[in-house]
């Protein structure tokens, strides 16, 4: 069983060799919480609204193929000599409600926000979507939507995937050290398994810590209750306050596996991948056996574009959901490939990746990771609040 | 009167940068946030949108509601501050008086953790603190810290890491202080027969005073809105007033409540501060 999930030592090695942006990442120390100080990008606002060749995308750092020689995004460039629009790259993206934060005032007064493409995740996507800051796509210029996984096809927030497309996906499952849990961990009774005990950390983002609690549980989390996710989140602060778990973070959890802090987590798959890689076998993970999370950044358009920003975003979406252009981008940057027929296309480019899990998830590990349900305004409140409180704050 | 009148005007002139300065970047900000301290969600709203309406009850409930957090700040800060006065005393004392011709790079020195990021350095004790790092396995196979104990994750971490931080901001005011004092003033000390001890007690002490007002205030203030050692080297246990004004604005999108917890943390430290320094003293601050 948990071979299926778990990517072999030959596969391992192999994947450890490439550069990616997650060795990246991890070379520049930091992690995730050197983003906690970071100043916010700029840039964006700064290029002209009305001219009709060009499109403006603002996403989030290390998110695209980057050659590091020519100091260019491949994929993008290519995109420019095919179809003579000026795309223009953004890496403004450093935190959903900080990037919101800075744009909501001109898209309540309809004010060009200077993209016409953004990068939230779904659950901000659904905030987007609810407030009326994103338009309808014209699927005519998006022929290629129709590639979506059909795990992705019809999120809550968006049902037809009328005004969002997947980006990346992130899979959250559990995380370990193998020498303290030479078996791997699959079920939640595992995790708090005595020899973790003070050693588990837990993500920060809500919807994977909660989600896979509630789904070993045996809740439904596209159908969640308050009272289920209440009760979940009283599980999580009862083994906080009994010790079982050290803390509750956001990237560097990563820090505690590699320092011996943590001996077990609940992560994300990209980040177990280079740990793995980078740590010779001394770090799995794998998809719960009640069901993981799974979780996408969107492609948007923003309800400011103007027709021409519109259109040309829809040409560059569709560029990116062509299987050979989205194998290109997931051969860097090593998140779940929404595209169908990528892996296909990945095993002419690399096909040592083609039959990576954290990449390509089988049918098997897919059929086990849920998308959380959206959440109404005054849930998102309330719910984040007992989230929250259960951990300190 | 053509050459007088611009005299007086000159001073204005002078103020006029930095008062400009201080009302955009402090006045207003405060007054904004005032405002959004009292707001209240606008019924049927979305995350994030909230109206006036003068709800000064957002301060009794945040308060109330993390009261915990209020006296771990207080405590934690008070403690890292005697630490660091602790550390900081003798390390000025002996750079001011005993360090010869190595003062200069041992001022340096103590400036040097400057260099490179707060967050990196908070990281960098994460690390060293860590199960796998020099300490822990030491300590533990010297038989003096338990098998099961660990330093990081717990209130001792994020004491020591914020002492460690804050070091420089004790030891520079310090330094400067002991530095001023008149050699001649322990020299007669000496010849009125007072000892090494007696000396240090009645004079360089007193006379170092301002220094030490200085730093503890410069140590005090940033520690106890501090919110970084408490995520990298705490626990869901070691929260502090920082961690959850972080969590209510950025997580909750909760600004009411963030705005009133901000508030009510400045007042807390300026009466604070305010008695300290009554008892204290400002004739000499720095």
């Amino acid at each position: 069983m948990a071979s299926e999930r778990s990517l072999s030592p030959e596969a391992r090695s192999i994947l450890g060799a490439r550069i990616s942006r997650r060795s990246v990442l991890a070379g520049a120390g930091g992690l995730g919480a050197a983003g906690l100080l970071a100043a916010c990008g700029g840039g964006g606002s700064s290029s002209s609204g009305g001219d009709t060749n060009t499109v403006r995308w603002g996403n989030w750092p290390l998110y695209l193929d980057f050659d590091a020689k020519t100091k260019k995004y491949p994929t993008l460039e290519k995109f420019k000599t095919l179809t003579g629009i000026d795309a223009q790259y953004f890496e403004d993206y450093n935190d959903n409600d900080e990037f919101f934060g800075k744009v909501q005032a001109q898209l309540k007064l309809k004010q060009d926000i200077g993209y016409d493409v953004v990068t939230p995740t779904d659950w901000m996507a659904a905030r987007w979507i609810r407030l009326g800051y994103t338009q309808k796509f014209d699927l005519a210029n998006i022929p290629n939507a129709g590639n979506i996984l059909d795990s992705l096809k019809s999120p809550s927030y968006d049902p037809n995937r009328e005004s969002s497309l997947t980006w990346q996906g992130i899979m959250s499952g559990f995380g370990w050290n193998t020498q303290k849990n030479p078996k791997g961990i699959h079920t939640l009774d595992e995790l708090f398994a005595p020899q973790n005990k003070g050693k588990i950390v837990v993500l920060t983002e809500m919807r994977d810590t909660i989600g896979i609690i509630l789904m070993a549980q045996g809740v439904d989390i596209t159908k969640v209750t308050e009272a289920q996710f209440m009760n979940a989140v009283d599980f999580m602060a009862k083994k906080i306050s009994d010790g079982w778990i050290r803390g509750v973070k956001g990237n560097d959890y990563a820090q505690d596996l590699t320092s011996g802090d943590a001996t077990a987590v609940i992560g994300w798959s990209g980040d177990m991948f280079i740990l793995s890689s980078e740590n010779a076998g001394k770090f799995d993970f794998a998809i719960p056996e009640s069901g993981g999370t799974i979780s996408g950044d969107n492609l948007m358009i923003p309800s400011t574009a103007s027709a021409s920003g519109k259109a040309n975003g829809e040409k560059l979406i569709n560029y990116y959901y062509d299987p050979a252009v989205a194998a290109e981008v997931a051969a860097y940057v090593n998140y779940v490939c929404p595209v169908k027929g990528a892996q296909a296309e990945m095993e002419k480019i690399a096909p040592e990746l083609a039959t990576s899990e954290y990449i390509f998830p089988s049918d098997k590990t897919a059929s086990r990771l849920h998308v959380f349900r959206s959440l109404t305004p005054d849930e998102e409140t309330t719910w984040g609040e007992a989230f929250q409180k259960a951990q300190g704050n | 009167m053509s050459i007088t009148l611009p005299k007086v005007r000159v001073p204005y002139l002078l103020l006029f940068p930095g008062f400009a300065f201080l009302f955009t970047f402090f006045i207003l900000p405060i007054v904004n946030l005032a405002q959004t301290s009292t707001q209240t969600p606008i019924p049927g709203g979305d995350t994030g949108q909230y109206e006036q309406s003068f709800a000064f009850s957002n301060y009794i409930n945040a308060f109330l509601d993390n009261r915990d957090q209020f006296a771990r700040s207080f405590v934690y800060a008070t403690l890292a501050t005697i630490f660091a006065l602790a550390i900081a005393y003798p390390l000025a004392y002996a750079i001011a008086f005993k360090s010869g011709k190595f003062k200069n790079i041992l001022l340096v020195l103590v400036v040097a953790p400057f260099f490179t990021s707060f967050l990196l350095r908070t990281i960098a004790w994460k690390q060293i603190l860590g199960e796998e790092g020099f300490l822990v396995p030491t300590l533990r196979s010297l038989h003096l810290m338990g098998q099961q104990t660990t330093i990081t994750s717990t209130a001792v971490a994020v004491v020591a890491g914020m002492t460690y931080n804050f070091l420089p901001f004790m030891t520079l005011p310090l330094y400067a202080s002991l530095e001023r004092i008149d050699p001649r003033t322990i020299e007669a000390s000496g010849d009125l027969y007072a000892n090494g001890i007696t000396t240090f007690r009645r004079v360089t002490v007193p006379l170092s005073l301002p220094g030490v007002v200085a730093g503890t205030l410069l140590t005090f203030i940033p520690a106890a809105g501090d919110y970084v050692n408490a995520s990298i080297l705490g626990s869901p246990n070691t929260k502090m007033i920082g961690n959850v004004i972080e969590s209510r604005y950025f997580k909750i999108v909760d600004y009411p409540t963030a705005a009133a917890l901000s508030f009510t943390l400045m007042a807390a430290i300026l009466i604070l501060v305010t008695l300290y320094i009554r008892k204290a003293g400002t004739e000499e601050l720095v």
